[in-house]
């Protein structure tokens, strides 16, 4: 074929003479190790205070000139030791950081106990709305009426769906509320001149903050076991019920996942005995919107709005965990709580004094987490009732479609279904070398962040599974597959897969008993700390 | 020297009227890797049964309860900068507290090794 030269208004293109194939050419060996320290384009990160550098910082003030100290000698003489790095450098620093991070918007958080649900960006457009997001607690009352506003609406759906009289709204946090609410039944005692009751009662699947919140409170604990099927032992408490009781500390569902299908007895049995019914609220995510609290003979209990509510945490908090209360305990709620005036306007009652109750004190010292009350307002108003009790039972049907689809490989803790969450022992590993923590370890290295494990302590070996209703069934298929995976190769003997997990995260497995044992707590300079090894 | 054992897993081996206490290898075992042990102060005067030491693995917390009543006369100092001791050995040198018994009478109600042996074998 000879040679066409081409001429003058020719569409022909330029032939591209450079040929070279695009195909990765087949590498059986191990990746090289980089000159850089970088993998691909995960950079490498160095702690800020050995990458910073003075003379790099990124703000260039002159020296001040005509200041006379006053200090009198007592200047500081040596350097602060701040990082200097310029914008660009500290922006790098935070963000390659970020990208070693797992969270929710990055993909399943099945984290058992703690909800890792959606935040929905609608909340935290709402939160940044000028009127809510730049109010100053000190603020007259009668220029943050609109806050207010958010306020008593979210009182009234808390109230309306848990079934209650009052709300606290408060208290910072779960165990937070849990302080509220053991404050008012304790404050309740008092005023009836009850002060002999300080017993209370803790199932032994309990969430660690019962027990604790019951002593800060002036109580002591006296647990209560366990029946076989994962629920309070109904004989059990009923030996423990006496003239010195002053309540029950109950989760429903409980730790386990579980219905505690005797409740409306156990409150029965609780208030006939002259105690209160505590409720811890945390799988609250799983009833919202179908039972009410309220109506199973509960006297307190407190909502996190960071789980049930879809307001961020695990990092992201703040939490917070409005307290409602019953009929016997509402007089007790503590201050600040909104009222509305016959004017119809909408204000703060800050005082015990100014109380038509007997608030046993205050928690905080303003209104509480307002960000999250807004965030959790707009959730329930974007869901409408219908949509709250639809989230509830589609977190339920998640977990039990991944217990349905797990039971074969992995071994359930208590027969039949689940509530919110999915609970497995590891009598299945049994034989195999592999641990739960080296299961959850090399579920790292599939791309989810672990399960609970080792909790509730009932279980041996724990491993409680969380999807939420976030979860589409594609993303619960994936996880299925994952962890079916990971089920069959541990059975199968792959036992390195999982004891040296994991392989491919940024950090390798890490010395838990060292850093609890020797731990390190403060950064020193490289040089420092090899002396210090050398001592 | 007699040694007697508990349902929650903790061991008792009585010498004249002082018994030493601690948990046993099996508890050690199942609470994985020690990282902490709170001892009780020394002159505490336990009833059987009582909250006595709290012990702390990368698992979890948990309560060491005393096996029999007295009167705290001695704790295992070595195990606050060395809590590793108690998986080393939970049986002797990670003993917890010695107790001057004021009722050994308890002693008759709790496990010998073989009752102990096959409480575990059942569990």
């Amino acid at each position: 074929m000879s040679r066409r030269h081409a001429e003058e208004g020719d569409l022909v293109m330029a032939m591209n003479n450079v040929g070279r194939p695009t195909a990765a050419i087949a590498n059986n060996g191990a990746a090289p190790t980089t000159f850089s320290g970088a993998r691909g384009l995960l950079q490498p990160t160095s702690l800020i205070f050995e990458t910073g550098s003075i003379d790099r910082t990124g703000v260039d003030l002159p020296p001040v000139k005509g200041v006379k100290t006053r200090l009198g000698g007592l200047a500081r003489k040596s350097s602060t030791g701040n990082p200097g790095l310029s914008e660009p450098e500290a922006v790098r620093h935070y963000v390659r950081l970020s990208q070693r991070n797992y969270a929710i918007d990055l993909g399943m958080f099945p984290l058992g106990s703690c909800t890792m649900k959606h935040n929905a960006r609608l909340n935290e457009k709402m939160a940044r709305l000028p009127g809510f997001a730049d109010v100053h607690p000190l603020q007259p009352v009668s220029t943050v009426q609109g806050a207010l506003g958010v306020m008593d609406q979210l009182s009234h759906w808390l109230i309306t769906l848990t079934g209650m009289k009052a709300v606290a709204l408060s208290p910072k946090a779960g165990a937070h509320g849990e302080l509220c609410g053991m404050l008012a039944i304790r404050a309740a005692l008092d005023a009836q001149g009850q002060t002999h009751r300080r017993r209370v009662l803790v199932p032994e699947s309990a969430h660690g903050t019962n027990p604790a919140t019951a002593v800060q409170c002036g109580f002591i604990v006296d647990e209560i076991k366990a029946a076989p099927d994962g629920r309070v032992d109904l004989s059990d408490l009923k030996t423990k019920l006496g003239e010195d009781v002053a309540g029950i500390m109950l989760t429903n569902p409980n730790t386990c996942g579980l219905f505690e299908r005797d409740i409306r007895e156990i409150a029965d049995l609780i208030h006939a005995a002259g105690g209160y019914f505590y409720c811890d609220g945390a799988n609250f995510n799983a009833i919202a919107g179908r039972v009410r609290p309220g109506d199973l003979g509960v006297d307190a209990m407190h909502i996190n709005l960071h789980k049930t509510f879809s307001t961020p945490h695990g990092g992201g908090g703040p939490g917070s965990g409005p307290t409602v209360l019953s009929d016997a305990l509402a007089p007790f709620a503590p201050v600040p709580y909104v009222v509305t005036r016959a004017d119809g306007s909408l204000d703060l009652v800050e005082h015990e004094a100014d109380s038509d109750g007997e608030p046993f004190g205050r928690m905080v010292a303003f209104h509480g987490q307002m960000g999250m009350y807004t965030r959790a307002l707009t959730y329930m108003l974007s869901h409408g009732a219908d949509g709250i009790k639809q989230a509830s039972e589609d977190a339920v049907l998640n977990a039990n479609y991944v217990q349905a689809c797990l039971k074969e490989h992995m071994s359930p803790a208590f027969d039949g279904v689940c509530m919110h969450e999915a609970l497995f022992d590891d009598s299945w590993l049994e034989g195999t070398g592999v641990t739960t923590l080296d299961f959850a370890k090399a579920m790292i290295d599939e791309g989810y962040h672990p399960m609970t494990m080792y909790f509730p302590l009932v279980v041996h070996g724990a491993m409680l599974i969380e999807p939420t209703e976030s979860e589409s069934k594609a993303s619960l298929d994936a996880f299925i597959a994952s962890m079916t995976g990971l089920a069959k190769a541990a059975k199968a003997g792959d036992t390195t897969r999982f004891t040296g997990a994991p392989y491919h995260a940024p950090v390798k497995r890490l010395d838990e008993t060292r850093a609890a044992r020797k731990p390190v707590l403060k950064w020193a300079p490289p040089v420092e700390a090899s002396k210090i090894a050398a001592e | 020297m007699t040694t007697k054992y508990t349902k929650d897993h903790e061991w008792v081996s009585v010498a004249g009227d002082i018994a030493t206490c601690g948990i046993t290898a099996y508890a050690a075992d199942q609470l994985g890797d020690v990282v902490f042990v709170e001892l009780p102060n020394i002159g505490r005067i336990v009833s059987q049964g009582d909250e006595v030491a709290v012990v702390e693995s990368v698992k979890a917390a948990s309560d060491v309860y005393a096996p029999v009543s007295g009167e705290v006369v001695d704790v295992n100092e070595a195990l606050a900068e060395a809590p590793e001791g108690v998986n080393e050995a939970a049986e002797s040198t990670g003993w917890f507290t010695k107790l001057k018994l004021t009722d050994p009478a308890e002693l008759d109600a709790l496990m010998d090794r073989a009752a102990y042996d096959s409480y575990l074998a059942g569990l």
